[in-house]
């Protein structure tokens, strides 16, 4: 691990100060930041500690919920009004990581872990686009078993690997952010950034900024929703494909729907296009399908990774068709 | 309860134990192995102990609370704070697997809840109430899961016995309890290489039904 110098916030201000300094990271959970530094992958100068700044309530506030930025993953999952307004987001939470790794993991961190590819991880001798800007994509050719085939570029392939941030993509959430120009507010689907031909800018968060909350609104479609995750193994593994779904239903029609896909996206993947071939609809699984089929039209495999589209069609049917009751 | 006779109670926290403990055992027969076959060769002066800088200039104040003993130190702030556990203050119970969040074998309780501690700087749990399996047992008496995995057989070779008791501790409280699947689902951060997965679900089981 590079030596950095350690400081803890000891409020939002300072915490920004602190932050701005050319390589200066922010530290909350350290999940996944503390073993990105002893890889060496992630070499802060400066770390600082904003576990002091409050920051972890889950509230209710107009039109919606507010969750703090430093809320801990399981006592969001946990929390009466995510169960109960927001279920999809419980889900998603608890079928994240282990129980342990939940304790500590943050929200806004939750939503700033960096990708699992393995060549982003791999200093010694792979080429990434994502780490080392320019190098190459050792992935394109290599081992792409677990990459993305939407949202894909000739530069990077490789997922995001939140559930959460797929969650909070498909139910209109709202991220606040802090900085030295004071508060903005991002949507979700445009926090994080495709690849492109720059895949080492991942979010709209500036250097220096702090998120501090999510807002999700209420809506029907929001209390009516589920997360469904398919991986290798059935606990503390991350996606191969998963789908958020929402639905408001009243006589035998789909109202509103919301669609996103996560474990097959280099952000976490809404779909406007699957929502398109819900909304007005009987829930069916021909209609099912046809949205599973326009939630993956452009999709891009590599060699290894082909089985990822028609798992995702299936994990989008399967989870609506649970959605709506089973018997469709 | 009968205890297997190779088992004894936790000796009180000694700083500086009398007698060579089996770590500082292997440790040393270790580097004794490395001089004999480096010596010769190099013609070097034997090795001697390695002593640590007395003073390093990047070292932070940290104040680590463990098993209710309060304990001052100065840390580089790059240690974690299983490595502060196990290198600074000997408390070797708590052990590395993995060193990167997926095997739980450094699972201890901060402030009640359960973490992985080669995932966290000591410096951040600085005044924090730190247990570790070192401080389950009081009065001489095992921690009721402790015991639970001695009579189910909750272990074979034993590495990662102490993060899945710690584990299984704060496992009780939460109440994640209801069922063998709901175990087995909240213990998923604690792996097995051995496979005892079997007696680590009994043992669990058992604790829980004996708390109700």
């Amino acid at each position: 691990m590079h030596a950095f110098d350690y400081v803890r916030a000891k409020d939002l201000s300072g915490a920004i100060t602190s932050g701005s300094r050319p390589a200066a990271k922010f530290v909350a959970g350290g999940t996944n930041l503390i073993d990105l530094m002893k890889s060496e992958v992630e070499r802060p100068a400066h770390l600082v500690d904003i576990n002091g700044l409050g920051l972890a309530a889950v509230e209710r506030v107009p039109g919606g919920i507010r969750i703090g930025a430093l809320a801990r993953m399981n006592d969001v999952a946990l929390h009466p009004l995510v169960q109960q307004g927001f279920p999809a987001i419980s889900q998603a939470l608890l079928a994240s990581a282990s129980p342990q790794l939940r304790n500590m993991a943050s929200i806004g961190g939750n939503l700033m872990q960096r990708t699992r590819c393995t060549y982003f991880r791999e200093l010694t001798f792979a080429p990434c686009n994502k780490r080392d800007p320019g190098s190459g994509c050792a992935a394109m050719e290599g081992e792409n078993r677990t990459h993305a085939v939407l949202g894909t570029s000739s530069s990077c392939i490789a997922t995001h690997p939140s559930d959460l941030a797929v969650v909070l993509a498909a139910l209109d959430a709202v991220i606040t952010l802090h900085g030295r120009d004071g508060e903005r507010k991002v949507m979700a689907t445009d926090f994080h950034l495709l690849p492109g031909s720059t895949p080492h800018v991942e979010h709209a968060l500036r250097h220096g900024e702090v998120i501090t909350a999510v807002f999700v609104p209420d809506a029907a479609h929001a209390s009516h929703s589920s997360y469904l995750k398919v991986r290798d193994r059935s606990e503390f593994e991350f996606a191969l494909a998963s789908a958020a779904v929402g639905l408001e239903l009243s006589g035998g029609t789909i109202r509103s729907a919301r669609v996103a896909l996560g474990g097959v996206g280099t952000k976490p993947w809404r779909s406007r296009e699957a929502e398109r071939a819900l909304i007005g609809k009987s829930p069916a699984t021909a209609t099912f399908r046809d949205a599973a089929e326009a939630a993956l039209t452009g999709a891009i495999p590599h060699e290894q990774n082909r089985f990822k589209i028609e798992l995702a069609k299936r994990t989008l049917v399967r989870s609506l068709t649970d959605l709506a009751g089973g018997a469709a | 309860m009968t205890l297997p006779p190779c088992y004894t109670n936790p000796e009180p926290d000694d700083e500086s134990p009398a007698d060579p403990s089996r770590r500082s055992f292997v440790i040393g027969s270790a580097a004794a192995t490395a001089a004999a076959l480096i010596s010769p060769i190099l013609g070097a002066a034997p090795a001697t102990a390695e002593t640590p800088p007395k003073s390093d200039p990047n070292a932070v104040a940290v104040v680590l609370d463990v098993n209710g003993k309060r304990h001052e130190l100065r840390l580089d702030p790059r240690t974690t704070l299983l490595d502060a556990l196990r290198e600074h203050l000997d408390l070797t119970g708590t052990k590395k697997g993995c060193d990167q969040g997926a095997c739980g074998a450094c699972t201890v309780l901060v402030d009640g809840k359960r973490i992985n501690s080669c995932l966290t700087l000591a410096v951040m749990n600085s005044g924090k109430a730190i247990t570790t399996i070192e401080g389950l047992a009081s009065n001489g008496r095992l921690n009721p899961v402790q015991a639970a995995f001695i009579r189910n057989d909750g272990f074979q070779c034993g590495y990662c016995t102490s993060g899945q008791i710690c584990s299984a501790v704060a496992l009780l409280r939460e109440g994640h309890t209801h069922s063998d699947d709901e175990i087995r689902e909240w213990m998923s951060g604690n792996i097995c290489r051995c496979g005892a997965y079997p007696g680590i679900v009994a043992a669990i089981r058992e604790a829980a039904n004996a708390r109700v």
